[in-house]
């Protein structure tokens, strides 16, 4: 981390700079009597979020019992600032889904992804809130990704904490990236019919390469 | 005399403890007497009576379902108390008929029933409720509904328990009903998030206070009292 000791070269000369060459580090004034710092707004507000994300615990199966485990002393979610379990949509960040979704919750995990305010995120804990995983069946929803949109998605059956924890840190990353200029990373896009480019659902099941362990398993988005 | 802490084993003793029985032979052996009881009383009605593996199997007639399991829980010399559950069988052989299950025991006289009815296929898949019996009959009958199609004759709300009530697809367990269901994926995701979970159940409903006429006597009498429970 590099010290400065100029003051005037602010935010003005800074914000002519490619994004590339901007430092992702605070500077500060080591020797003046009045404390400063500098640094971009986006890394504090990305490092803020990163480093205070609250999660919603959507737990259906096993996977929920690992993710106990990861909350619990032993790997303690604490360290990286998730200790607060939101167990309402409202206050929370990130929707971690842990087990397998049936059809019959599909409405309410989608009604509770609506009720989280931005900004969100998504981790799919375990094969089967990936993938279906094992239940490649008529009550089993074959990914959440054709539900809500994920951003992490964690392997395993169940993934050990370790994993889960790898998992978030990797969130975590791709917070730092964000950008608050870049606009598009907060829309929330439906599929509109009306579209030329718009494929319909039963279409991108006929297309898709078959994937998992069926050759009859499709996952499209609805 | 015993004292407080003494080890009871099964069978030691005088004591009349159950033991688990051994060497069980897989057909005959000791009988279930409510068995020959329930001939005596509905001779016509009972069908057959076999003994697998200890434990007694009674085909009755389908109209006559209800008479006889309210016989054995009201009897005396009976008293199943218990209906640990309701179930269905559908063979892999499509012209053998669909059997239903009833699964009863006699905590008193630490006995074990199964009661069996055979539906012919091609016909209405209909048995009488024990519901008017056994109040806990009501979700396991929703449930063999829901998986196998079978009314319920005399159910006061028979509608599906576990698919949501919206579900269009048929019964799952059904040996016709393919692995994956009949329709796409996509069609079957539509559908699913086009369901209202709370179609049925609204907060009214949830609502306590509304609810307090049909909740259980000693229910009632504790809310009315103004005690506290958890938290």
């Amino acid at each position: 981390m590099g010290l400065t000791a100029r003051p005037d070269a602010g935010s003005a000369e800074a914000g002519k700079l490619p994004h590339s060459a901007l430092p992702d580090k605070v500077e500060v004034e080591p020797r003046g009597s009045e404390g400063w710092v500098t640094t971009r707004l986006d890394f504090l507000v990305n490092w803020g979020r990163s480093n205070s994300l609250w999660p919603m615990p959507f737990g259906t199966a096993c996977c929920a019992i690992e993710f106990m485990a990861s909350a619990a002393s032993k790997f303690d979610l604490a360290r990286f600032g998730m200790e607060r379990m939101s167990f309402s949509p409202r206050q929370s960040d990130v929707l971690i889904c842990a087990g397998r979704v049936p059809f019959k919750l599909a409405p309410v995990l989608r009604r509770i992804w609506q009720q989280m305010p931005q900004p969100k995120w998504a981790i799919s804990m375990g094969a089967c809130a990936s993938t279906g995983g094992m239940f490649d069946n008529y009550a089993v929803v074959q990914g959440i990704d054709t539900i809500i949109p994920v951003d992490v998605y964690v392997p395993g059956c169940p993934p050990r904490p370790e994993g889960l924890i790898y998992g978030i840190m990797m969130l975590q990353k791709k917070i730092m990236t964000e950008r608050m200029s870049n606009k598009s990373l907060r829309n929330e896009m439906e599929p509109d019919p009306t579209s030329q480019l718009y494929i319909p659902a039963s279409r991108i099941d006929e297309l898709s390469e078959p994937f998992g362990n069926s050759v009859h398993q499709t996952r499209s988005a609805p | 005399m015993t004292t407080k802490f003494e080890i009871v084993r099964p069978g030691s003793g005088n004591r009349s403890e159950p033991v688990t029985p051994k060497n069980v032979p897989n057909r005959g052996g000791e009988a279930n007497p409510s068995g020959t009881a329930l001939k005596e009383h509905f001779s016509a009605a009972v069908l057959r009576i076999d003994v697998v593996n200890g434990e007694t199997t009674v085909l009755v007639e389908t109209s006559k379902v209800l008479d006889i399991v309210r016989w054995l829980h009201d009897d005396a010399t009976q008293s199943y108390e218990y209906l640990s559950d309701v179930t269905a069988v559908e063979h892999r052989d499509l012209s053998r008929p669909i059997e239903v299950v009833w699964h009863l025991r006699s905590i008193k006289f630490r006995r074990f029933l199964r009661l069996k009815t055979q539906l012919a296929k091609g016909a209405k898949l209909e048995v009488p409720s024990v519901w008017p019996v056994y109040k806990g009959a009501d979700w396991l009958e929703r449930e063999c509904y829901d998986m196998f199609g079978i009314t319920f004759a005399g159910h006061y709300d028979l509608r599906r328990i576990l698919m949501w009530e919206q579900y269009k697809e048929g019964f799952p367990l059904r040996k016709d009903f393919p692995l994956r269901g009949r329709f796409s994926r996509s069609e079957q995701l539509r559908q699913a998030l086009d369901a209202n979970p709370e179609a049925k159940y609204s907060m009214e409903e949830l609502n306590v206070a509304d609810a307090f006429e049909e909740l259980p006597l000693d229910m009632r009498a504790r809310i009315a009292s103004g005690e506290k429970t958890g938290e």
